[in-house]
């Protein structure tokens, strides 16, 4: 079906082919060419290019039509990523901590599930995720075996960027793009095969100026955020644009951002969250909490009822900070506390 | 003995990953060696020789490094071979972005950053386009939106390529790099072999020396440019 359809575009006019393909026009722009005519076709344009020019642009013109496909298949396989990410569960099963000790478990874990990971500094919580998102199969340090619906995902599968895995999201990550929010976000959007890319865009800013402690705007330069915002932003756009059905957060900072709704966005979109993590509020949030010590799974803890009862006095506690937080930034006393 | 190329723009990390990923291979046991091609002095010698590889490093002095590493590239294989290797990296001085040391039937593996912005991947000729594994660095310090962007323009331009995610610092990816990197074909020489494309050509008066300016002093492999209203 796949090869029919790059035959049919193949043949198309330039004008037509657009029609049908808007998205082709980055095909043509990432390779440094120009668009083929109005009556004529990408493999006519193929053919009539001039040999110095692939020289100089240093591609082989017998690899053009090749590339025209795989850039075909990319197109259709984002798109089918977004509409069906087909991730019903995943499972990881023990392999062995740094000592060889097993790990005797198989923990199955499902969209909107929240999971904590505490452990301290070095105990493997990053190896844990490297394994995740490279789909281990007995072939990394620990030995472990993640399983995709309960089987072994495909060869192919374990590189696209289609079927990525995990989402990240960590406290020294910054945007480093010279755009507004507004472009940014479509930008991204556009790379996901969006269809109603404004729309998209608009949702997300609405979406993290709710996040966020002080408001942003859409025309706002994304490197002039503040961190509660940039944080906010991250996370309103993966949680709508990104396709990969695991969001890892190494700790949400502190301020400038409702971090109990940022989880519940995360959760509200189906993402499985997995969260590193030793700030009380947000780690009992979780279902479960996976304790790490030496390289290995060491305990999974069930969140338990007495610790839910104590989520909400820690919850109080928080508050009452953030409100002196807020208090000291208006310029007032911290006496009747 | 396995081999593989490594190119990538300046600083873009493909000494650190290297590193990671062989450390990771010599853990479990693997003889691993690196040539590395640079222009001027290196630093790089001493990190390779302060985790314990092996290494032999090419200056190329005012010749272009590439083609440089092609003229030794039998050299650099032979001595692989004699000192027992069951891979050999050889690691470009990644100079511009025309360039492209990459051989045909040996693993050619393209080293860029998600910092260098979401337009590189199309400035980057042959040494992106036709590598087989692409790996992208830098991603603990951008922002999830601006790493699927920057993998998604790098697949735009290189569809067929594996893209693996490496960081140079903490090492996360080092080890699946490692073992991507042993999954390359066998070589046992490189004589006839095609480089993947060609490399850029020069040959004019300022490859034999020149220095003066003027129409007068150029000869040779010449091209103008050409400015907006003029015919070229």
């Amino acid at each position: 079906m796949n090869g029919d359809r790059i035959t049919t575009l193949l043949r198309m006019d330039g004008d037509e082919l657009l029609r049908s393909e808007p998205n082709l026009r980055d095909f043509f722009a990432s390779l440094g060419l120009c668009l083929p005519r109005e009556g004529e076709s990408a493999t006519d344009y193929f053919a009539s290019l001039e040999s110095g020019l692939l020289e100089d642009l240093g591609i082989e013109r017998s690899e053009l039509g090749e590339r025209f496909a795989a850039f075909v298949r990319l197109m259709d396989g984002l798109k089918s990523a977004r509409l069906n990410q087909g991730v019903e569960s995943v499972t990881i099963r023990g392999g062995h901590d740094k000592d060889g000790n097993q790990e005797a478990l198989e923990l199955t874990v499902r969209p909107g599930e929240v999971i904590s990971i505490v452990g301290p500094t070095g105990s493997g919580k990053s190896r844990l995720l490297a394994d995740i998102e490279w789909m281990a199969q007995g072939d990394s340090p620990t030995g472990r075996i993640i399983l995709i619906n309960g089987q072994a995902p495909e060869a192919g599968k374990r590189f696209s960027i289609d079927h990525k895995l995990v989402a990240q999201l960590s406290q020294n990550m910054n945007f480093v793009m010279d755009m507004t929010v507004e472009e940014f976000v479509a930008m991204h959007a556009e790379s996901r095969m969006v269809e109603d890319v404004a729309g998209v865009t608009a949702t997300i800013i609405g979406l993290a100026n709710d996040l966020a402690g002080e408001k942003f705007s859409p025309a706002t330069p994304v490197t002039s955020l503040s961190g509660g915002q940039s944080r906010a932003l991250m996370i309103a756009d993966t949680s709508c644009l990104s396709s990969s059905p695991i969001v890892l957060i190494d700790e949400i900072e502190n301020a400038g951002i409702d971090r109990k709704r940022a989880v519940r966005t995360l959760v509200d979109k189906r993402k499985i969250v997995l969260m590193a993590t030793h700030d009380p509020v947000l780690a009992l949030m979780g279902d479960r909490r996976l304790v790490i010590k030496n390289g290995g799974i060491s305990r999974i803890l069930e969140t338990s009822a007495v610790e839910r009862a104590n989520l909400s006095r820690f919850e109080e506690m928080d508050n009452c900070l953030q409100a002196v937080r807020n208090a000291l930034r208006r310029g007032e006393r911290i006496e009747g506390v | 003995m396995r081999l593989v190329t490594v190119a990538g723009p300046p600083s873009s990390g493909k000494t650190a990953v290297t590193i990671k990923a062989l450390s990771s291979l010599m853990r479990e046991g693997a003889r691993v060696g690196v040539v590395k091609f640079d222009s001027l002095s290196t630093q790089d010698q001493s990190l390779y020789e302060k985790q314990g590889i092996p290494v032999t490093t090419g200056i190329s002095g005012n010749l272009c490094p590439d083609h440089f590493f092609v003229s030794n590239a039998e050299d650099c294989l032979t001595w692989g071979v004699e000192s027992g290797f069951d891979l050999l990296v050889i690691e470009s001085a990644g100079l511009c972005n025309r360039c492209a040391p990459h051989i045909q039937g040996v693993l050619a593996v393209c080293v860029i950053d998600n910092l260098s912005g979401v337009d590189t991947p199309r400035k980057i000729g042959p040494m992106l386009k036709m590598a087989d594994l692409v790996v992208i660095t830098k991603g603990d310090i951008v922002s999830q939106a601006e790493r699927e962007v920057f993998a998604y323009r790098v697949r735009q331009v290189n569809g067929p390529a594996t893209i693996l995610q490496v960081n140079g610092l903490t090492g996360q990816g080092g080890h699946e790099l490692g073992r991507l990197l042993m999954s390359a074909p066998e070589t046992d020489q490189l004589e006839g072999r095609l480089l993947r494309f060609s490399m850029p050509a020069a040959l004019c008066s300022y490859c034999l020396g020149q220095r003066k300016i003027g129409s007068d002093y150029q000869m040779g492999n010449v091209r103008k440019m050409c400015f907006q209203g003029e015919l070229p």
